[in-house]
Parts: structure tokens; sequence; C-alpha cells
């Protein structure tokens, strides 16, 4: 009897989270696939027909989309690969006996707790700016002429400007993980005469395969929507320089009204994310068990 | 010997990391800085350092130009709003998960998970429509409802892994004890949960204060966040280095002291407990 009340209970409490979230996934999913099928723009309206699959041609021969996948790629890959080969070394070192490591710390977690709009803004204008930005003034220290940023190399300040807020997320998670490692495994290793770089193969790395994949994962969730960056500087140009799937999607939406081609591209988004979001799942999965 | 090389290995490392940490921060302090300077020192090549003309007049301007108290308690509402609806939602359920699982429980979970994974800007054409014609564009209320769903993922996980360490043990002692279950909540399990409660909220409130795909989008200027009166300072006639200056450090404060706060939950709570 007092088990099947409990379960009742527990059940009543858990339905009204679950019922919002699946409203929350299927409606806006669904009516993003009815509209994909659609032609749909808000400049002409009642001019609703249906299409077929004429959209996701549309879409996905648009070379404007070619040129958004190659940015989104390059976007995630380097800032993945800038945040983690930047990030181990940065973890290993505040790992170290460090003076004042907290304080060390306040200093490296910080640009994470910033809005996306400000360091995006704070990045363009008094650190990039061509002429009296902080870079462009150390550079004529040397006496080089200073880059102009986001004219000449667009995305690369894009990159830079995301590197700077996903860096201490990977310090930080790789930290917390190499925190977790056990002392004796390292002093056994180097009693057995291991120097401090088969330590760091063997031993070290191997630790930190698992918070790496995490790493990955969970950052490439978050840089294949990357929008507020691109937003106030660039607004995805010159060109098409700087647009990647998320801002291209958002252009046909809200700047030119093509409701059809914004959901079909958007449904291609979902399908992107779906394939990393398998794996992660999986991982944390695995981990829930455990 | 040892102990000389220690000291020596101790030195290097302290400069080292404070070396890279002063550089990571040093955007950040450089915005701080050139919030007090006026704006052709903000803008003057080359830049000066500590020696400038102290001022607070961009503070004062930012807040009688653009009315920037009305877009903080803008920022106060939805990302406190959505927090608080999201925890009420989420308490009940994690609590339901922790405590009485049964075999579909893990499933149900990683189903919420998922549902965090979706782009944003996959359903941007439909939310948008919708918005529209309810009138919710540029609404509070509109904002408070969709970081609160964006939210909701997190919150629960957060919540369902700090539940989950509550010993079971306890529990069963109050009941033995002839506890009811209204007195097992507030004097047995209320008082442990409290600090993962606690977290949940800060590490909540930080992302929800940091939006900005939906604050953008749905949000112009009455409803519109610090985010979104941020972003107006990306226009050309917009620029004012000091000024925009002023209104970012005013805007990354307080989320920056809540933000050192609650580092370890950060890490908790972003990886959904794979690393801790």
């Amino acid at each position: 009897m007092a088990t099947r009340q409990t379960q009742f209970l527990a059940r009543s409490l858990l339905t009204p989270a679950v019922g919002l979230l699946f409203i929350w996934m299927i409606v806006p999913l669904a009516l993003t696939i009815y509209f994909s099928t659609l032609h749909y723009s808000l400049l002409d309206p009642g001019s609703e027909s249906f299409v077929g699959l004429e959209n996701f041609r549309y879409f996905l021969t648009d070379p404007a989309f070619l040129a958004s996948l190659q940015n989104t790629l390059v976007l995630v890959g380097s800032v993945l690969a800038l945040t983690i080969l930047l990030g181990i070394p940065l973890a290993l070192l505040m790992d170290q006996p460090v003076i004042g490591r907290n304080f060390v710390r306040l200093m490296v977690i910080a640009p994470f707790f910033v809005m996306p709009t400000v360091s995006a803004l704070v990045w363009k204008n008094l650190l990039m700016h061509p002429v009296s930005g902080l870079f462009a003034w150390l550079t004529s220290l040397f006496g080089l002429t200073p880059i102009d940023w986001f004219n000449d190399v667009p995305l690369l300040a894009v990159i830079l400007i995301v590197t700077w807020q996903w860096l201490p997320f990977a310090t930080l998670i790789l930290l917390t993980a190499l925190q977790s490692l056990d002392e004796e495994q390292k002093e056994a290793a180097e009693m057995d005469g291991a120097s401090a770089v088969s330590t760091f193969i063997y031993v070290t790395l191997p630790h930190l395969a698992r918070p790496i994949t995490v790493v990955i994962l969970i950052e490439t969730i978050f840089l294949l929507t990357v929008f507020a960056e691109i937003f106030v500087t660039t607004g995805g140009g010159p060109g098409l320089q700087t647009t990647n799937i998320a801002f291209l999607i958002y252009s046909q939406a809200l700047i030119q009204f093509d409701v059809g081609s914004a959901s079909a591209g958007g449904l291609v988004a979902v399908v992107i994310a779906n394939v990393v979001a398998f794996f992660l799942v999986r991982i944390v999965g695995r981990n829930l068990e455990a | 010997m040892a102990r000389m090389a220690t000291t020596r290995r101790v030195a290097i490392s302290t400069a080292a990391a404070w070396l890279f940490g002063f550089l990571i921060f040093f955007p950040i302090l450089w915005m701080g800085l050139a919030s007090f300077k006026t704006e052709l020192e903000a803008f003057a090549v080359p830049p000066s350092f500590l020696f400038f003309h102290w001022t607070m007049e961009n503070y004062a301007t930012v807040q009688e130009r653009s009315d920037y108290l009305h877009h903080a308690m803008n920022s106060i509402i939805i990302a406190g709003g959505s927090t608080l609806i999201a925890l009420l939602i989420a308490i009940p359920a994690a609590w339901s998960m922790a405590f009485s699982p049964t075999k579909r429980t893990k499933d149900v979970l990683l189903w919420m998970l998922s549902t965090k994974m979706m782009p944003p800007v996959g359903v941007l054409v439909p939310i948008y429509l919708i918005y529209k014609s309810f009138g919710l564009l540029d609404s509070r209320i509109g904002l408070v409802f969709i970081l609160c769903l964006g939210n909701l993922p997190i919150v629960i996980w957060m919540l369902f892994t700090y539940f989950k360490e509550i010993p079971r043990d306890i529990l069963e002692a109050a009941r033995m004890d002839g506890a009811t279950i209204g007195r097992e909540l507030i004097y047995v399990l209320t008082p442990m949960a409290i600090p993962g409660l606690a977290s949940t909220l800060l590490l909540n409130l930080i992302l929800a204060w940091n939006e900005a795909f939906w604050t953008l989008n749905l949000s112009t200027s009455s409803a519109a966040p610090l985010t979104t009166f941020i972003a107006s300072y990306s226009s050309p006639e917009g620029l004012f280095w000091a000024k925009l200056s002023a209104a970012s450090t005013l805007a990354i404060a307080p989320i920056l002291v809540l933000g050192w706060f609650s580092q370890k939950q950060l890490v908790r709570g972003l990886t959904f407990g794979a690393v801790k």
C-alpha cells in the first residue's frame, strides 16, 4: 500500500517537469518541420503553399550554406583545439605549488562569467581596433603594421574572442580532474625513475582522457550555436566570412523573413547537434551507472 | 639541496601562473580602467595605463542617457524569475527521481539532457512566430518563460546529483522514529539539501543573466536585459568606448562576484556530473 502511494506521489511530482520539457521539445520542433515544407515568407503573407522538400534543396545548395558550414567547422575546430592545447598546460601549471593559487584561479575563470555581448565588444573595440586598440599600439611598438582584425582576418578575430571565453571552462575542468589524480600514483612513477615527461604521457594524460572528451563534447554543443559574438561584431561579414550556420538561419528568418528556408536550415542544425549529443549522452549515461 | 630546488620550483611556477592569470584577466581589467577615462583618453594612442584623469562621469551618463537601471532591472527580473520558476518545477522532479527511482529514471534523465542539446536556432522561427502572435515579443514574461525552459534540464540534473548524495539511511532512521513525510521534509532533508539548492540557484542565475541568443532575438527595448542593452553599443553611431566600458563593467560586476563563489559547482553543473 505504502509503496504504491509513494510511487504515485513520485510520479505526480515528476509529471510537470516532464510535461513541460516534452511540450518545449515537441511543439516548436513539429512547427519547424511543418514550416520547412512550406513556401512561407513574412514579406508576402497569405502566399503559403506546400512545396515538399524544395526548401531543403534551396538551403543545402545555397552557396551561403557551404560557406557557413565551413565557417562553423573552422570556428568549432579551432576553438576546441586552442582551448584544449592551452588549457592542459595552464591546468598543469595551476596544479603546481603556486603561492596565491586561489587568486590566480579567480583571474583565470573570470572571462567565463562575462556576458558574450560584453566580451565581443570589448575585444573588438578596446583591443582589436586597428588604430586605437591596444593590440595596434603593441604591434607598432615592435615597428610592425597593426592588423585590421575585422577586415583582414575576421574569422580569426571571432575565434580569438570565443577562445578567450571558453579557455577558462576547459582549464577549470582539467584542473578539477588533475586534482583528483592520486598523488601517490605520480610519486610511484617518479620513484620508479620515470621522467616528468613520461609521467605526464603515461600517468597524467590517460587520466585526462575522459575530462578532455567531456570538454570537447560540451564545448561543441555551445560552439555550434555561437551567435551573440558574431551578431555584435561582424554581422556575419564581410561578405559571408564570419557567417556560421546559426547566424545564417537567423538572417534568413529575421532579416529576409524567409520562414520556410530558415526552418529547413534549423532542422539541418538540429541534425548536426544531435550527432554530437548522441555521443555526449552515451558518455554521461555510462557515468550515471558508475 | 632538495629544499632549494623546491623553493625555486615554487617561485617559477608562481611567477608563471600569475603572469598567465594576469594576461587572461587583462581584457576585463582594461575595460574597467577605460570606464574611468574620458572618451578622448579611452581612444588615445599611446594608451595611458594608470596616469590619466580619473572620472566617474561615464557612469552618470550611462544612467542618464540610456536608463541603465531599467535594463538592469529587466536582467534581474528575467534571470531571477526564470531561475526561481525552474527551481519550483525541478525540485519535486529531481526529488522524486533521486529518492524513488524506477527503472525508467535513467532514460528520463538522459532524455531531459538531450532537450538541452537542441540548438536554439533550430526552433527560432516557430518561437518567434508564436511570440509574435501572442504579443510576447519584447516582454519580460516571454523571456522568463523561454529561459526557464532552456535551463530546466540543467537545474533538474544538478539537483538530482546533489539529492543523490543525501544518505538514504538518514531518511530511514527518521521514518523509524515515526517522522511524517512533512516533518521528514522540513527537519531532515531540507537542511541537507540547502547547499545543493544554493549552488544550483547560483549557477543558473549566472547562465540566465548571460544568455544572449533569446534575449537578443526576442527583446528590443522595453524588456531588453543588459545583454541586449550592451549590444546596442555595437552600432557605429553608438561607439563611445568609455561609456561602453562603464555600462559593461556594471553589467558584469555582480555576476563576476557570484561566479567566483560558484566555481566548483560550475564544473559539476556544466558537465552534468560527469566531472566532479
